[in-house]
């Protein structure tokens, strides 16, 4: 059945991809599916490796070594062999969704805002505490991705993040930490 | 009849005042979080699960399947009002139950669609009830060579046989064995892949992957691509049905709910064959003007589906409790969440944590009754919820995956991994990576590691020995089967009905 289902998902990603790259085989190549061969490779080059620093016990007939072998060889296996499909023109089809639109190409800007946002949260969390930096997050990734009514962003960032505070706190008794506010709140 | 018996006593446990409030609170918060476009019935039970750790194991069972009821509730919800589904599962819901919706029908086909889920979810579960124990003790005196086989089987079919591409299905099985070595080796507390972390070693936390990787992977991936303009979204009364919707849909829920189980409770993985299997059939049975609707918003496309989906996702847990071996997304986190709450599903688990059993599955029961009363009401709430700006609705996500993975342990690093998982979610997704093997691999690597192990020290190294239970023999004949026969179907298959019934729909829409 799924041979039927995925003529379905063809169809589909047929209609909204961009007329520059039809899927299913043809047209140009795509080049950052290297990447992601290679770092197949790597990961499993990476795993080989670690494996032949463990030991293996006495009464041991398999050890911790035998399974990350498997992983690591079929790994740089998979990357090679995912190589070779993307020279023969094989193409990923992207995920469609809900709010996706695969018509209009990526948005790195977007994705790097938010990237940012989330390392902000990581280095501050410890020092401001959840109730400042998960504010900061809510407004911070909804400016991201084109809100403009920052005030109240700001605001639904504040209710949400000191009401989550209250809520793990006082609801089921997991303290988050409390930061600069220690004490206040 | 002894499980009906220890059924009642569970019921009897699980229909506290208190319970049933936490019951209550979970179908609203599941509903609330799956109807959220975006958001897919595995992404809502991973993002609520934090909300169950403070509580007692039972409170916590109780408000959990009432999440994933929820959940599942409101995925078909968007599904049927939005014409996009958030899971494959629901692909089949859409196509009638959006044309319903566009002819004003869309009270009918939420109603059909709840109540199908509803007797679905039911008999399911009572279904359950009976085959889980016996499974359980058939499972009890099976080796590690049969176990091993076994998991084996669910990983291959996940990644090879259900979906697109088998070389990427493979891909994402085994980064996904790859993720599940790090931290320490279970036999010999040597760590792996733990670049002398600390926080690596000590294994990772399956919350912070699966939130990674469904909620922030999707976010990131939702805002490379957010489309521009929204969706048109179907205002909605509250879900009735006539006489002649209830007489044209019991059909379609009866033999939904026979289709459903047996695919939930074979570790084949996933709704989409089954609720496939539905529609095609009441698409065959439709006579006279049903027949002619059908493409144009037939009621009978939305209930068979419907009830499929629910009846195998209940199906899904016999599997889950006597073997420990989720099959879909879903049923990984929720393997998950029952871990965390100290309860380690197999064969062994009837007969240790009998009682909790027994209280999960009457949780189930009373979820799926709640669903029924809180959802037929709330209908036109929830349509709202998908009226949410886009910016708000993702920031949102982004916030809440944050706190779910900081509740685990209050590490900022936990932080920096939920970044990692998320990237590589979406990764996954601008590759055509499909996530389910990924997940399957993380948390069946460690349990098939320790099988395997066991299996060749009983045999002291040879391979032979994981052959050594004829049952284990039988599992890998069916695995060579089932990668050969998708050759072989397509070779026969070009052009059956089935395939034209979907190419159709195809230019329908």
């Amino acid at each position: 059945m799924s041979t039927h289902l995925d003529g379905r998902r063809d169809a589909a990603a047929t209609t909204e991809a961009p007329a520059s790259a039809p899927p299913g085989g043809r047209g140009p190549t795509d080049r950052a599916q290297y990447g992601l061969a290679a770092a197949l490779g790597v990961v499993g080059v990476v795993t080989l490796v670690d494996a032949r620093g463990l030991n293996v016990g006495f009464a041991d007939p398999v050890g911790p070594r035998a399974f990350p072998y498997v992983i690591g060889a079929v790994l740089v296996v998979l990357g090679v062999v995912l190589a070779l499909a993307t020279r023969r023109g094989d193409r990923p089809q992207a995920e469609e969704g809900e709010d996706v639109d695969l018509s209009s190409p990526a948005d790195w800007r977007t994705v790097g805002m938010l990237v940012g946002v989330l390392v902000l949260t990581i280095a501050t969390i410890d020092w401001l505490g959840w109730a400042i930096s998960g504010a900061v997050l809510f407004a911070g990734s909804a400016y991201a991705l084109g809100s403009r009514t920052v005030v109240r962003d700001v605001l639904v960032g504040i209710v949400l993040a000191v009401g989550s505070w209250y809520a793990f706190h006082v609801g089921l008794d997991i303290p988050l930490t409390p930061g600069i506010l220690d004490g206040i709140l | 009849m002894e499980s009906l018996g220890l059924l009642a006593e569970g019921l009897a446990a699980a229909a506290t005042p208190e319970n049933l409030l936490y019951a209550a609170i979970g179908v609203f918060l599941g509903t609330f979080v799956g109807v959220l476009p975006g958001i897919g019935p595995a992404m809502a039970v991973a993002l609520l699960l934090p909300v169950t750790f403070g509580l007692e194991p039972t409170q916590a069972l109780i408000m959990f399947a009432g999440i994933y009821y929820g959940g599942m509730y409101g995925g078909s919800t968007t599904s049927i009002l939005l014409n996009t589904p958030g899971e494959s599962s629901s692909v089949m819901t859409a196509i009638e139950g959006n044309k319903m919706a566009k002819k004003g029908r869309a009270a009918q086909a939420l109603a059909t669609s709840a109540i199908g889920s509803f007797i679905a979810g039911t008999i399911g579960t009572l279904l359950v009830v009976f085959f889980a124990p016996t499974l359980a003790g058939v499972a009890v005196r099976m080796g590690a060579p049969s176990y091993f086989a076994i998991m084996v089987l669910a990983v291959v079919l996940v990644s090879a046989v259900l979906g697109a591409s088998r070389m990427r299905g493979f891909i994402a099985l085994f980064l996904g064995l790859a993720i599940g070595l790090v931290g320490m080796d279970l036999n010999t507390a040597q760590p792996r892949l733990s670049f002398g972390l600390p926080q690596l070693a000590d294994r990772l936390d399956i919350v912070v992957v699966a939130v990674g990787i469904f909620a922030l992977g999707e976010a990131l991936w939702v805002a490379a691509h957010l489309r521009r303009r929204p969706l048109e979204v179907i205002p909605v009364g509250r879900p009735w049905m006539g006489r002649d919707d209830w007489r044209r849909s019991w059909g379609p829920w009866a033999r939904g709910t026979a289709l459903g189980f047996p695919f939930g409770a074979v570790p084949a993985g996933g709704a989409e064959t089954p609720t496939f299997l539905s529609y095609v059939l009441e698409r065959r049975l439709a006579t006279g003007p049903a027949a002619e609707e059908f493409g144009q918003g037939a009621i009978e496309g939305v209930a068979g589906p419907e009830a499929a989906n629910n009846a195998s996702a209940a199906g899904t847990f016999v599997p889950l409790l006597a073997l420990g071996l989720p099959v879909t997304a879903t049923a990984s986190i929720m393997l998950a969440a029952l871990q965390s709450y100290g309860i380690q599903p197999g064969p062994q688990l009837m007969g240790e944590h009998g009682d909790l059993v027994w209280t999960l599955l009457a949780s189930l029961l009373i979820g799926n009754a709640l669903l029924l009363l809180l959802n037929l009401p709330l209908a036109p709430v929830w349509a709202q919820l998908l009226r949410v700006p886009r910016p708000q609705l993702y920031a949102g996500i982004l916030f809440f995956a944050a706190l779910g993975a900081y509740t685990v342990n209050q590490d900022p690093f936990d932080l920096g991994l939920l970044l990692a998982f998320g990237l590589l979610g979406f990764a996954m997704r601008r590759f055509g990576l499909p996530v389910l093997p990924l997940v399957l691999g993380v948390i069946l690597g460690p349990l098939m590691e320790t099988k395997f192990r066991e299996a060749l020290q009983i045999s002291d190294g040879s391979l032979w020995g994981l052959v050594d239970e004829p049952v284990a023999v039988v599992v890998y004949v069916v695995i060579g089967l089932a990668l050969l026969a998708p050759t072989l179907l397509r070779r026969i298959g070009r052009g059956t009905p089935a395939a034209e019934v979907v190419e159709h729909e195809q230019v329908g829409r």
